[in-house]
């Protein structure tokens, strides 16, 4: 394993010889809170672990609305009516800043979007042109229970390089062939000792680990009977406050659901889609007009079985969420993910 | 703030005991700080979850019109604010006076979580408050604050923080302050040009999320349908197109023109803590200067855009 | 990498109107690209996902039996958007097709078995499919007794009604064709409900025997105790489940079922898997 040591005054100058190669992304401070933005030339990102982004870094795979298809309605063309992809650049890109849990979410994600069934073009080209480089979280917050979903504030899987914050450098581990070449392009080529900073990361990840507060059980999810669970009492008092909007889901980093929309402009139809929640009572209205889920309850239990359990069930990979928290500090009415993780975790059938 | 939390407790475990209400909808202590998380509270012993503090600032009569059961009464725990929406809910038949127990809240408002948190470079980890002292902490310092200087915007321009419907009240009336600009941000958003106006709408939404925690968390926003999620026609694209964005906001807040009553639940809810009532304040400074309205006043009048006087100033329709 | 949301481009070579209502008409499409009927080889109990540019998608079951080739079948019933705009067009419009999606009915477990095939109302396309492949010559001798009863509202509302009346003359094929009701004096067949018709005619269950179900939920609620009063076990009864989709590959996560997505693990289940799953369909 390589280790690199980056003095703080040459990251941006470093960032921006990797704008030659690199669409940069990163955290930015605005109005609204810290967001993951593409970074125009002037702008670097917030390298400050201890302020987490609103929204997590999935829209750089998955952006909230993405063009999949075209097709031109002028019967005068030999294709029209005919729909074709849209082409996509997947111009190499970098994250950076990127949170640990953030980047195993994306290697969960991959379970729906890369399988040996399906692969998802969009999703799929855009990952293999990213490159994740994250920052270790040396003060985890409140809200994040990282540790209790299978990473942590150091955890390095699907990362491509690991960034540990030490005052006034960074030392990066790097992890992959992808992280050596981004490396490159910022001209990043101090080379650190290995086993000392191997040390240092033990010791910094030991630190950050301690800092946690937040944890949930989630040793016995499996072990639960998935009907006894759906069919069980304390869905309606779970429920009460949820007001069905999208913010967990969207501001979630495991959460995939999509809806397909076409549009038509002119003689242009565009099939693209966007971010859909379960939480939405349109989620799965029938044409017919019957739903399946057309309370509240069921959508809310619904949020939370495919989380804790039936993606425990399908995948046998742990809990379909990373503890980052944002649910816990965004949705609008304090449903606490933790709460009901502990109350499904501990629910035994009467 | 008389936080009166005792009082309420107090009524709400008599009504519950002698089942003159099947079940209390107020707030419960949130598992972060700074949180409040609705609740229904159906046994007497539970009463003892309620709680009420400078962070209740949702609008639980958002919770009302779903909440009935088929016969009997609930209970609500409404400020200034909620009950003028409740009298909004019974003027608009979503809920008949009858169904309702009403336990009044004089409230001398909520706190801006936003506002506070920027106070801190990390994240807080406490916050207390008595009177109109602030005590909040975090792992690098502790800090006092005076609850005046932290109100949200919505609660300081509120002219209404006494419930003007009520079967009880859990506390004293507070005072009603006057204002002598009580639009001042809608007026310096009236005073810019047109592109200077449009300007700052896309500045305001350039953040937004499609997640309608706005439209959800505010009473008014009832259809069963949202203009937005019809497909046959399709008003409003799905996506995260401007024109999309826009047509949401702008047309949610002349869906609620004449109803508003600036509770900020909105604000409140939205992840982003986009100020959508820019929006809104617009419309409830029209409704006031050309109909002399203010939303859920009048247990006996329709909202403006629902009736038509032979008084309405505008000479068009004569 | 093969790009799954993309449809083949089809031509609609006939439309027909399928019942007396016209709520639901019937679709040949001819591949416009020779190579694509290959691609898009199907078996029965299989949907695709029809696709109009500009309008939208909807997952329909396959009518078209895999025999049957140079074109491929689907009944449509009008009911929305997509639905509406798709009864609204012409022969030789240009659309496309995406699929075949999903599951198929198991015909490798259906091998030297006795069929009972149960439907109802307009659920009866796929249903069309597996019977038309089931007799064809090729296919016949891997199957024993073949029993199906059909029903729907009125004689105008029966799907393909001149072959079942065809079929109804074949010796290697027990047809029990039910309407609700009708006053057309000349109706030679039942009339009742399904479930009844079923209590009524179809075969005791053995160890050899499955049935296939289709049809509304109404319909299989009071056909399930009539199978299991004839003795079928929950694993011999094969259903065909609707939900919404939009993908129908299994990943834009709207059609699940517990751990199943209907679009995937489905459509086709056993009784015995569904009733291991939550009642959210």
């Amino acid at each position: 394993m390589n280790f690199i040591t980056i003095d703080k005054k040459d990251w941006a100058g470093g960032i921006d010889k990797s704008r030659k190669t690199f669409q940069v992304f990163g955290p930015v401070q605005d109005e609204n809170g810290c967001q993951i933005k593409p970074l125009a030339p002037d702008l670097y990102p917030l390298m400050d672990a201890g302020v987490t982004t609103v929204m997590s870094p999935k829209s750089v795979l998955f952006p909230q609305t993405e063009k999949m298809l075209t097709a031109t309605l002028d019967a005068s063309h030999e294709d029209h009516h005919v729909m074709k992809p849209v082409e996509k650049a997947d111009t190499p890109r970098a994250v950076l800043g990127i949170r640990p849990y953030d980047a195993r979410a994306i290697q969960l994600v991959k379970l729906n979007f890369d399988n040996p069934d399906y692969q998802d073009p969009y999703w799929c080209g855009a990952c293999a042109a990213t490159t994740f480089v994250g920052l270790g979280v040396n003060r985890p917050g409140p809200c994040d229970f990282s540790t209790s979903t299978g990473c942590g504030p150091f955890s390095e899987e699907g990362l491509d390089v690991l960034l540990a914050d030490l005052d006034d450098r960074y030392l990066a581990k790097i992890l992959t062939q992808k992280g050596e070449t981004w490396a490159a392009a910022c001209g990043f080529d101090t080379k650190a000792d290995a086993a000392e900073s191997q040390a240092l990361f033990d010791i910094l990840k030991k630190e950050a680990e301690k800092n946690i507060t937040a944890s949930v059980d989630t040793d016995r999810l499996s072990e639960k009977s998935l009907l006894d669970l759906h069919e069980a009492p304390f869905w309606e008092d779970v429920a009460f406050s949820c007001i069905n909007c999208g913010t967990c889901t969207y501001v979630c980093p495991t959460c995939w659901c999509f809806d397909i929309q076409d549009e038509t402009k002119h003689k242009t139809a565009t099939r693209f889609r966007n971010w859909d929640t379960c939480m939405s009572p349109l989620f799965t209205h029938h044409a017919s007009g019957h739903n399946p889920r057309e309370s509240k309850v069921q959508r809310v239990r619904q949020r939370f079985m495919h989380k804790l359990k039936y993606f425990v069930d399908k995948y046998d990979q742990g809990i379909m969420c990373v503890g980052c928290g944002r649910c816990v500090a965004s949705c609008p009415v304090n449903i606490d993910i933790r709460e009901v993780c502990k109350t499904m975790n501990n629910y035994e059938k009467e | 703030m008389d936080t009166c939390i005792e009082k309420i407790r107090t009524i709400c475990a008599d009504l519950l005991a002698k089942g003159e209400v099947q079940k209390v909808i107020g707030f419960a202590e949130g598992s972060i700080p700074m949180a409040s998380r609705p609740i229904a509270v159906t046994a007497k012993a539970d009463v003892e979850k309620l709680v009420f503090n400078s962070f209740c600032g949702l609008n639980l009569a958002n919770y009302v019109a779903d909440g009935l059961p088929k016969e009997g009464k609930i209970a609500v725990l409404a400020k200034g604010c909620d009950s003028r929406n409740l009298v909004t809910h019974m003027v608009e038949n979503q809920v008949s006076r009858d169904q309702l127990y009403i336990i009044g809240i004089p409230c001398t408002g909520m706190v801006d979580k936003r506002k506070i948190a920027a106070l801190f470079e990390d994240d807080i980890t406490d916050f207390s408050e008595a009177g109109d002292t602030l005590t909040i902490v975090s792992p690098q310092k502790k800090e006092t604050v005076s609850k005046k200087e932290m109100l949200r915007h919505n609660c300081r321009m509120c002219t209404h923080r006494n419930p003007v419907v009520f079967d009880v009240m859990a506390a004293e009336p507070v005072e009603e302050q006057t204002l002598d600009q009580p639009f001042a941000d809608v007026d310096r958003i009236a005073a810019m040009d047109p592109d200077e106006r449009w300007a700052h709408f896309q500045e305001l939404t350039k953040n937004c999320i499609r997640c309608y925690a706005c439209r959800n968390a505010c009473p008014l926003c009832y259809c069963p349908t949202c203009f937005v999620d019809e497909s046959a026609p399709q008003w409003v694209g799905k996506g995260q197109d401007k024109t999309d964005i826009n047509t949401f906001h702008f047309l949610r807040a002349f869906h609620c023109a004449g109803r508003c009553t600036d509770c900020g639940a909105c604000v409140e809810a939205c992840p982003m803590g986009i100020n959508v009532r820019d929006f809104t304040r617009k419309l409830n400074k029209d409704a006031l200067e050309l109909f002399g309205w203010e939303a859920g006043m009048d247990m006996e009048k329709r909202p403006p855009l629902d009736v038509y006087s032979p008084d309405d100033p505008d000479d068009f329709i004569k | 990498m093969e790009n799954p949301y993309v449809p083949y481009p089809v031509r609609i070579d006939d439309i027909e109107v399928a019942t007396e209502d016209k709520s639901l008409k019937t679709f040949t499409f001819v591949f416009l690209n020779p190579g694509d009927e290959e691609k898009f080889a199907y078996k029965a109990g299989q949907f695709a996902e029809l696709s109009i540019p500009g309008v939208g998608e909807i997952p329909i079951g396959i009518a078209s039996s895999p025999v049957e080739k140079g074109f491929v079948k689907f009944t449509v019933f009008r009911t929305g958007v997509v639905t509406s705009h798709l009864h609204n067009m012409k022969k030789g419009d240009i659309m496309g097709i995406r699929g075949p999606l999903g599951n198929w009915y198991p015909w490798e477990d259906l091998e030297n078995k006795n069929v009972v095939i149960i439907g109802g109302g307009f659920a009866f396309t796929t249903l069309r499919s597996s019977i038309v492949y089931m007799l064809d010559p090729a296919n016949r001798s891997k199957f024993k007794n073949i029993d199906v009863i059909y029903g729907a509202r009125s004689p105008g509302m029966l799907l393909y009604r001149e072959e079942l009346f065809d079929w109804e003359k074949r010796d290697d094929i027990n047809m029990h064709i039910t309407v609700d009701g009708t006053d057309d004096p000349d109706w030679k067949y039942h009339t009742g409900f399904v479930p009844q018709v079923v209590e009524q005619n179809a075969p005791a269950a053995d160890a050899d025997t499955f049935a296939i179900v289709c049809g509304p939920p109404i319909m299989i609620k009071f056909t399930q105790p009539a199978l299991t009063k004839l003795g079928f076990q929950e694993d011999q009864i094969i259903m065909s489940l609707e939900n919404r989709m939009k993908c129908g590959i299994g990943m834009c996560g709207r059609c699940n079922i517990g751990k199943e997505l209907v679009c995937k693990d489905g459509p086709v289940f056993t009784l015995e898997q569904i009733n291991r799953t939550p009642k959210e369909y």
